[in-house]
């Protein structure tokens, strides 16, 4: 079976990593995705009496830089699955990982994402809909009260030393493990 | 940055306005964000934004199935990857901070520190909080800056998950105050 091979870890790590100096340097930008979710929610057309506190300040002036930002993360989305992969075929995962998937019944492992749960037709299946309604809700939820998300903590926080950035990524990983190890087999045994 | 302020006493040096630390830092932070808005700066944090797109998706950590692999401990590479991107951004804060470098504008650079919060239970907003991030990082297999990649590289249903994450937001502003941080 052919698969789609990554770029190598010690490539693709530090071009990450080399994002937090560029936008420190460029701008005095901390590197953080969540924010622009709180951008978007504030950028709403709701009248500002509307909107809770904490979404009532000016986006375009904070705020702006970074959905820029992640639109550019979205072209870059574009280049990378539909003119550099080929979603036929499946990522280059370890064995076991195949083995446990097929244990657990999901037969499509092409592309980036598994289309048996996290598809337009697996939404109407309370599995497919937990995964990607409930699964987005609490990455929205769980960002902005942890204060951060994977680029915030677990890269521009850790690399500043940040002792909360650390028990934030513990939590990530507590949360992650629960779901990985005991909710997914229960849900799709 | 001292133009505005009222005439002061010949005798020793500056007047204390223009040491006042607090209000130049305002300034600066005013004139930062307005460069950062300018079009040629939004050009370039969209194009590193496409470079940062490229890489997560050639890497393949948009991937629910690496996301899976990786809470499984069956493979190396994204621990690599979030390892070695820690290990090259804390070098190059290091190397900032060491040689006081400021920014193309000549504006220092400042890291605020992370606040404990104010909760009786230490740091509840971050254990907390990133419990709960968690467990929708697994579940959803994509943290928000994949979802977006996700999105641009047409894996459509990313939409709903987007809405959901953009009603967690909102949902966490509403419930903010009853919530311990």
């Amino acid at each position: 079976m052919e698969l789609t091979q990554p770029w190598p870890w010690y490539v693709a790590g530090p071009l990450i990593g080399l994002v937090v100096p560029a936008l420190l340097l460029f701008g005095g930008k901390v590197f953080g995705v969540s924010a622009n979710l709180r951008h978007v929610c504030a950028a709403l057309p709701v009248p500002e009496r509307r909107k809770p506190g904490f979404l009532r300040y000016d986006w375009r002036r904070t705020g702006l830089w970074n959905l820029v930002f992640v639109a550019g993360v979205a072209v870059g989305g574009f280049v990378g699955i539909r003119l550099l992969s080929d979603s036929s075929l499946p990522l280059a995962l370890s064995s076991d990982t195949f083995a446990a998937l097929a244990s657990v019944g999901v037969e499509d492992v092409t592309g980036f994402v598994p289309r048996d749960l996290i598809s337009w037709g697996a939404l109407a299946t309370p599995i497919g809909a937990l995964m990607v309604i409930g699964g987005g809700f609490l990455v929205g939820f769980g960002a902005r009260w942890a204060g951060g998300c994977t680029s915030g903590h677990a890269i521009s926080g850790l690399a500043d030393l940040q002792v909360p950035s650390l028990v934030a990524v513990v939590g990530f990983f507590v949360g992650g493990l629960f779901v990985t190890h005991l909710l997914l087999p229960l849900l799709l045994s | 940055m001292c133009t505005d302020t009222p005439p002061y006493q010949q005798g020793d040096g500056l007047p204390d306005d223009c040491i006042d630390t607090e209000q130049v830092a305002s300034d600066v932070q005013d004139r930062v964000l307005a460069e950062g808005s300018a079009p040629l700066s939004l050009a370039i944090y969209g194009l590193l934004g496409v470079g940062v797109g490229i890489v997560f998706t050639q890497s393949q950590v948009v991937s629910w199935f690496r996301i899976y692999e990786m809470f499984r401990f069956e493979s190396f590479h994204m621990y690599g990857i979030i390892g070695s991107a820690v290990a090259t951004a804390a070098l190059s804060i290091w190397l900032i901070k060491k040689l006081n470098l400021t920014t193309v504008h000549g504006e220092p650079i400042q890291l605020s520190p992370k606040e404990w919060g104010d909760s009786r239970v230490p740091g509840a907003r971050y254990w907390m909080g990133g419990t709960v991030f968690g467990l929708g990082w697994a579940l959803l297999g994509a943290c928000p800056g994949p979802i977006f990649a996700l999105l641009g590289g047409g894996i459509t249903v990313m939409v709903a998950a987007l809405v959901a994450a953009l009603v967690g937001t909102w949902t966490y502003a509403v419930l903010r105050d009853r919530l311990p941080h």
